[in-house]
């Protein structure tokens, strides 16, 4: 099975992208994904220096794949989607049915990220019919929902055309806005937001009012506060066919995480408690807020 | 340009057809459709008269099969669509892509809208849709702010639709898990966000509190109006500081924006509120059924009356009314 970096969410300085990339070129990653998924406002680096970042890594001899915006709403954010997928040297990932559209039109192979929203296998074959060769499942699924979908794909005859991927480390993405919660806070109007989450790189922590940590604002999308952590579920997910494991990028120890991603054998033994600032309920069909070990699960 | 009104059940369906829908949409009464709430929505049955109810009044009828199909409940997908179908419903109002295929092979004079679930936000996503599933309509989702809804518009192989009265969601349609995040059930996945089965109310020292699965979501001093704990709407902390950290509970109200809305070339507008009373049908209907015939008989001359606004505001969630994104400064 192997371990993709997810693109980073938040908004750093160029110099910190540059230096994180290079970071991750001496880790075990096998696939990066990388590129704005996030806010089209964000311009450390334009267009043509990802694209250009991704060919650079991709010298490497890591599969790299750019990954485009999720929420589509201007004329000027398909206009750069257009170029992303007609310039990209590499595989695009699609986060939004406009890529998917302009991608297949163009009979191109590309990604099917999180939010494409494939909650059946119907949804999937669909989706492998016009071009996708790899897929994440959304968020919100469970370890159940996503087994039976492979199983039909296989019953289908096409489970083999087609790699599945999941969300298993990091901030979940759950919910993009038009408006933008970081300049909300700040009580600046989005249209002038001085790019303000880049002094936020890890997001803003939004607490219940009885100190529950809940979310974590990063401009127009909302997170969970919690980490989500399937390191426990690798064995079950190699079991079920799942290709490959994506970490979403952190601040900190983004190396050692993809280390221990790629280390941990499938014993039980190797297994690692989880500590309260992860999560996992989604996987057992529960909260996605809620943290059940495994002993509970079983 | 028509009138698409809500109905949660039989009397609201026909609160809806006497005072002036266009067309009224309703969901079956089970997850397939996204506004599924206990006491809510139609059996087969059920939605047999009230299609025959709206064509003798000569409105049209919609159903909503807008959730996201799970592996384990697809039959029940399926079923949806094929009543809706062999009833001969209007439109379907669908957003799961796996769902829209079926209903495009199984039954292909079945016209097809592209449900507000569906996040279609750009012409070329509405491109794909038309492509593969010939939908004839899109309702946009409430994220757009008219400039963008007029460049969507130019560009549109479909009709749009769009949202003109009712709640607010502060987040695009069909890319919310907020819901599932603290309860396990989802606008996408069950039809249900922050469902009522998870929600409890609780009179403390501290004031009135509102929970949803045990989270505290707002808590009220007294005299403050307490509102659904609609998790996006609950009042947080950020570093100490207590406020509505994503979005005040507020309404949208397009109203005035109806001379702009038409010149762009909207064909439809949607009032929501599938789970509200045959009450607020009635009086939302009545007054947006006025504005567009008063719109149409005067274009140049119109104007929003008083009465509508105080009408509306009446049956308005927080009783306060916006023009939510549709306005650049909101965003």
């Amino acid at each position: 099975m192997k371990v993709s970096l997810g693109p980073i969410l938040f908004f750093w300085p160029k110099q910190k992208v540059f230096d994180f990339y290079e970071q991750m070129l001496q880790t075990s990653v096998d696939t990066i994904y990388l590129g704005e998924t996030v806010c089209s406002k964000r311009r450390e680096l334009s267009t043509a220096e990802w694209l250009e970042l991704a060919s650079h890594l991709a010298e490497s001899g890591k599969e790299v794949v750019v990954s485009s915006l999720a929420l589509l709403m201007a004329e000027s954010e398909l206009s750069t989607l257009r170029s992303i997928c007609e310039k990209a040297p590499v595989k695009v990932e699609a986060n939004d049915i406009s890529a998917v559209q302009i991608l297949s039109e163009k009979g191109l192979p590309f990604v099917c990220g999180p939010s494409t929203n494939i909650y059946n296998a119907r949804t999937l074959k669909l989706m492998q019919k016009q071009g996708a060769v790899r897929w994440v499942m959304p968020v919100e699924l469970s370890g159940h929902c996503l087994q039976t979908i492979l199983q039909q794909a296989e019953e289908m005859g096409f489970a083999d055309k087609i790699e599945t991927e999941v969300f298993s480390y990091g901030h979940l993405p759950l919910a993009f806005s038009a408006r933008c919660f970081t300049a909300r806070y700040l009580d600046l109007p989005k249209d002038n937001c001085k790019f303000s989450c880049i002094d936020y790189p890890e997001g803003i922590l939004v607490k219940s009012q009885e100190q529950q940590k809940l979310f974590n604002l990063n401009g127009v999308q909302t997170q969970s506060s919690d980490i989500y952590n399937l390191l426990a579920q690798k064995a079950e997910m190699q079991a079920m066919g799942v290709d490959m494991l994506r970490i979403s990028p952190v601040e900190e120890d983004t190396a050692q995480i993809i280390e221990r991603f790629n280390a941990v054998d499938q014993s039980k033994q190797n297994m690692i408690p989880l500590s309260d600032e992860f999560c996992n309920g989604y996987w057992y069909a529960k909260p996605g807020m809620d943290t059940v070990s495994e002993f509970d699960a079983i | 340009m028509e009138l698409v009104c809500p109905a949660g059940s039989l009397p609201a369906l026909k609160a809806a057809v006497d005072n002036g829908a266009s067309a009224v949409y309703v969901g079956f009464k089970d997850e397939t459709n996204a506004r599924h709430f206990s006491g809510l929505n139609f059996k087969e049955a059920k939605v047999q008269s009230a299609l025959s109810y709206a064509r003798s009044k000569g409105v049209k009828l919609f159903v909503a099969v807008n959730t996201y199909s799970q592996p384990d409940g697809w039959a029940k997908w399926q079923k949806a669509v094929d009543i809706a179908s062999n009833v001969g419903v209007d439109a379907l109002i669908a957003a799961d892509m796996g769902v829209l295929d079926y209903a495009t092979q199984k039954h292909p004079d079945l016209n097809l809208h592209l449900s507000v679930q569906g996040s279609g936000t750009n012409s070329e996503s509405l491109s794909f849709y038309k492509n593969n599933f010939n939908i004839k309509r899109a309702v946009l989702p409430r994220v757009l702010s008219l400039k963008q809804v007029a460049q969507v518009a130019k560009k549109s192989p479909v009709d749009l639709e769009v949202f003109a009265f009712g709640s607010l969601c502060i987040m695009a349609e069909g890319r919310c898990y907020l819901s599932s995040y603290l309860t396990d059930q989802s606008p996408n996945t069950c039809g249900a966000c922050s469902p009522a089965s998870f929600v409890r109310w609780q009179e403390t020292d501290a004031g009135l509190e509102s929970r949803l699965n045990d989270v505290l979501i707002d808590r009220y001093g007294e005299g403050e109006k307490a509102g659904y704990p609609t998790l996006c709407k609950g009042r947080f902390d950020i570093d100490g500081e207590i406020s509505n950290v994503l979005e005040e509970p507020t309404s949208l109200n397009t109203i005035g924006l109806l001379p702009e809305l038409d010149a762009i070339g909207i064909k439809a507008v949607k009032i929501e509120g599938r789970q509200r009373s045959p009450v607020y049908v009635e009086q939302v209907v009545k007054v947006w059924r006025q504005a567009i015939d008063e719109y149409q008989r005067s274009p140049d001359g119109f104007n929003v009356r008083p009465q509508w606004t105080k009408a509306l505001a009446k049956v308005s969630e927080g009783a306060q009314t916006t023009l939510g994104a549709y306005s650049r400064s909101w965003q």
